[in-house]
């Protein structure tokens, strides 16, 4: 067993830990709400950071990804009357398909003209959504959800749809550092560092990008399943363009390449909005600010600047050992 | 059969001038920083409002209001450039573009608190009678709206291949560390071509919004559609980007018309996305011009 497998499983189970008792914090059913959402954006996020903190490949049309297994479940529960765990798995399975199919194609583009394509392909998936009104429901939304049930357990209450969220959230923490410390994250990162360099090296880049895509798509995916068993209800104004660029958001804010980064970006960009509320109309101008002011003064993310942090207290503690060290000898 | 064709490729044109316009933005400060700027859009969003503002508070007549509005929307780029650009210079790129995007959301929401949501819409230029043109029926603010852009666009080519200021820009564009080498300012180039495409942009929103309506909101649609026409265009180059924009105009007109208005949208990109399966960096784009 290699060395960092006990490590990461050792993050990943402090990590389950802190989401597990974060609830007894919080004194009402309205934040539990919202560290669901926060969780189910936060997956999504930690599939986005293996393809963009990870791999260097921008997508802006992630939201995508989420609307369709979200609509898929959705169609497959309620419309097909399937059972919801085979509704989950085609949801997710359509997600990683889709992405497979575009991917091919789209990934050979770089830089700015891949921002375009995928940017194009979830505005297309988007309007598709709004005008297929028979399937979706069209603007208006898809209604009769049915909440999750499992194995004969349903997750009535939020509270329980929390720890189901925060169990899934923290596995996917854990596969994502696992995947990160194999020869596959090292892969990625020959590839984002340099493309012709990673090639030499015998890197297939071709399929590595293309594997960690409908692999950052499938998070989606899941993320998309969790969410409309959540609310019961979905509409295509929750999988536009705004909530691809949130994603990106939520992962360079977090801090590129940092699975705890990506994370904690999804948390703090989920509440963000809520703690604005008593602000009324002006909300949206602090929120913007904020965005501006964050990506200015940490320009490696919130695990960047945590970091810096931590190494300047090692450094001030260091220093006053030291002094006191030579206080003795003086 | 032939009237209706006539009629989607002026309609098509029409606003596609202001793709064009709002692409050649996007291109001028592409060129200059390395930046994809995702206020673009909020830029051609203020011209339109801003003149229909300026006319309404201030009583002003069309041309001044326009011009006033195109003049504080550039000094609007400017202070951005100033204010939120300029001091990360040098930072990541996709740092620099999740700061345009908190800017776009900044402007957005002001513009949302000023003027509030409902639409406005800016009288025509010149006289409202529609001319007959090959069967179609031309409303003369089209044929403003193409005038505009193509004096506009004979005014730049002039200003880069005459001007000091347009030469140092190309030379920017070209390559910063050598142009800043040969005694180019390049932060003063930064400050300029986000002045001149919030200029440009707002030009583009003012032709516009006698046309299409506008609100608060138009601005993110019209600079998804600009960025789309300078990625047709081929990045970096400003006058592949106009094209580019007139062809989305017309794509997506002609989608309107013989497939389906819903998906009008929808149809420019599913172009968009084709063509760059074959052709990777857009028309008239370079092959390998990404910088490694």
């Amino acid at each position: 067993m290699k060395p960092w497998y006990a490590r990461n499983a050792a993050k990943a189970a402090l990590f389950a830990l802190a989401l597990g008792a974060a609830p007894l914090a919080l004194p009402n059913e309205y934040y539990i709400n919202i560290l669901i959402l926060g969780a189910i954006n936060a997956l999504i996020a930690l599939g986005l950071n293996l393809l963009l903190g990870y791999a260097g490949q921008i997508s802006l049309g992630h939201a995508a990804f989420f609307g369709l297994s979200a609509y898929a479940t959705a169609y497959a529960t309620a419309r097909m009357g399937l059972p919801i765990p085979v509704g989950m798995g085609l949801g997710v399975s359509l997600s990683a398909l889709v992405a497979w199919l575009i991917g091919m194609p789209t990934l050979r583009l770089r830089g700015h003209y891949l921002a375009m394509a995928t940017l194009g392909f979830g505005i297309i998936v988007h309007i598709v959504m709004n005008e297929t009104v028979e399937i979706t429901g069209g603007p208006s939304g898809f209604v009769g959800i049915p909440r999750l049930a499992l194995f004969g357990y349903a997750f009535d209450s939020d509270r329980a749809y929390y720890y189901l969220t925060a169990a899934v959230l923290a596995l996917a923490a854990l596969f994502s550092l696992n995947l990160i410390d194999s020869r596959l994250g090292r892969a990625l990162r020959a590839i984002h560092t340099s493309e012709r360099a990673a090639q030499t090296a015998g890197v297939d880049i071709a399929g590595y990008k293309l594997f960690v895509f409908v692999l950052s798509a499938a998070f989606a995916g899941v993320a998309g399943v969790l969410y409309a068993h959540f609310l019961s209800f979905v509409a295509p104004s929750s999988f536009g363009f705004h909530f691809s660029v949130q994603l990106v958001v939520i992962v360079v804010l977090g801090g590129m390449a940092s699975v705890w980064g990506a994370m904690a970006g999804a948390f703090f960009l989920t509440a963000l909005p809520e703690a604005l509320r008593g602000f009324e109309e002006v909300d949206i101008l602090i929120y913007g600010a904020i965005l501006v002011a964050c990506v200015m003064y940490m320009p490696m993310g919130m695990a960047g600047a945590a970091s810096g942090a931590w190494r300047r207290i090692g450094r001030w503690r260091r220093g006053r050992a030291g002094q006191g060290e030579g206080g003795h000898a003086g | 059969m032939f009237a209706a064709a006539a009629q989607y490729l002026v309609s098509g044109l029409t606003v596609g001038a202001t793709y064009g316009l709002t692409g050649l933005g996007f291109t001028m400060i592409f060129n200059t920083t390395g930046i994809i700027n995702f206020a673009q859009g909020e830029f051609v969003m203020l011209g339109g409002m801003m003149s229909v503002f300026l006319r309404m508070w201030f009583g002003l007549d069309l041309f001044s209001a326009i011009a006033l509005a195109v003049l504080a929307t550039a000094l609007v780029g400017a202070a951005m450039e100033r204010l939120t650009i300029r001091p990360i210079q040098g930072g990541s790129p996709i740092n620099l573009v999740i700061v345009t995007i908190g800017v776009s959301i900044l402007i957005r929401g002001a513009a949302m608190l000023l003027w509030g949501k409902d639409t406005f819409s800016l009288p025509p230029f010149g006289k409202t009678a529609p001319m007959a043109f090959l069967g179609a029926a031309v409303q003369p603010q089209s044929l403003w709206a193409l005038a505009i852009t193509l004096a506009l666009l004979s005014a730049l080519k002039l200003f880069f291949t005459t001007s000091i200021h347009g030469k140092a820009m190309l030379a920017c564009a070209c390559n910063r560390k050598a142009a800043s080498l040969m005694g180019i300012s390049v932060a003063r180039m930064s400050l300029f071509s986000f002045a001149l495409s919030a200029f440009t942009g707002a030009v583009g929103g003012a032709i516009l919004a006698p046309i299409t309506m506008t609100s608060y909101d138009v601005g993110m649609m019209l600079g998804l559609k600009g960025f789309a026409a300078c990625i047709l265009g081929g990045l970096g180059n400003p006058f592949g980007a106009a094209v580019g924009g007139l062809l989305i105009g017309i794509m997506e007109s002609f989608g309107a018309g013989y497939v389906s208005s819903a998906y009008k949208d929808a149809f420019a990109f599913v172009v968009l996305l084709l063509l760059l399966f074959v052709r990777p960096s857009g028309l008239f784009g370079k092959a390998g011009a990404e910088r490694v």
